[in-house]
């Protein structure tokens, strides 16, 4: 999986003290994988689909599947970027619509 | 048992199929490998470790049921994430998840439609054509997602756009004389196999 690189080259000068506060994402700001709605997806292989891979309880898969049905997504994992990404691609290969982002709230 | 799946002993699935029945099935996914289209094999004379690291493609399929199975990692629906990115971050993003995915994703599609093609060639059929098809819980997990692959793909050909269509919308009061309507006949009898496949797997 690639990934940003985030290596400094060593021989770059490093930048002023007030130059260096931009562009650096916080790094304990979370990422979640969100499910997307969709008008084919069954609610059922969709309660199966969060049991089988996420190993929820039946009760916790249901209400997932509710909370994607009614309020159009839900928030089905959280954690690292590289964690969300492996969960997004395997939703995907389940057929589920899937997007991660950073958790701003 | 016929027209829906039942759970046999050691976590397996059994349905009844008549001939015409098989013969749709096999060539739906067949169809459906089309769309999914060729894995990555090395031509001659290219080194083989090449396609270990073969990179895919970067931007979303244009054909509207590939996009579907295959779909943008980052951005979503309007409104859907809070994150203060802009459209061209996201469409980066996407595309740079997509290069190193959509391999993985197009190969592990193209394996449960096989499947469903290798079983269903696999059954030998009583003189009228019919058969009892009976799955592995392995086979089982493959039809369960080549079903959704190909409802996925036809409900985006016929154009299901939202659940008010379920039970009294205009897609399912067809006139017979519609050329939809051997599509969407197609479409919720897979949608019932597929249900009730899911039902043996929660068992």
């Amino acid at each position: 999986m690639g990934q940003v690189s985030v290596a400094t080259p060593v021989e770059i000068e490093r930048p002023d003290s007030a130059e260096e506060t931009f562009a650096v994402p916080e790094p304990d700001v979370p990422w979640v994988t969100l499910v997307h709605n969709d008008p084919v997806n069954l609610m059922s292989y969709v309660t199966y689909v969060f049991q089988a891979y996420f190993g929820y309880s039946k009760d916790k898969a249901h209400k997932l599947m509710l909370d994607v049905h009614q309020k159009g997504r839900a928030v089905v994992s959280s954690g690292s970027r590289e964690e969300m990404e492996r969960d997004v691609q395997a939703m995907h290969g389940y057929g589920l619509w899937a997007t991660l982002t950073q958790d701003r709230n | 048992m016929a027209g829906h799946f039942e759970a046999t002993p050691g976590g397996g699935a059994a349905v009844a199929l008549d001939e015409v029945e098989i013969s749709i099935l096999r060539s739906l996914a067949v169809q459906l490998l089309e769309l999914i289209g060729p894995g990555e094999t090395p031509a001659d004379g290219e080194d083989p470790l090449a396609a270990l690291f073969a990179e895919g493609p970067s931007k979303p399929p244009s054909d509207p049921a590939l996009a579907r199975l295959f779909p943008d990692a980052y951005g979503g629906p309007d409104g859907a994430a809070p994150e203060a990115k802009s459209e061209e971050e996201l469409r980066a993003l996407s595309a740079e998840f997509r290069r190193f995915t959509e391999i993985d994703l197009r190969s592990r599609k193209r394996e449960d439609a096989l499947a469903v093609v290798r079983t269903l060639d696999a059954l030998s059929p009583a003189g009228d054509g019919a058969a009892v098809l009976t799955l592995t819980a392995d086979e089982c997990r493959s039809w369960l997602g080549s079903l959704n692959d190909l409802r996925l793909t036809i409900g985006t050909r016929l154009d299901v756009s939202d659940e008010g269509e379920g039970e009294e919308g205009s897609l399912y009061r067809l006139p017979d004389s519609d050329p939809r309507k051997p599509m969407v006949m197609a479409y919720l009898w897979l949608g019932a196999l597929q249900e009730t496949l899911v039902e043996t797997l929660m068992q």
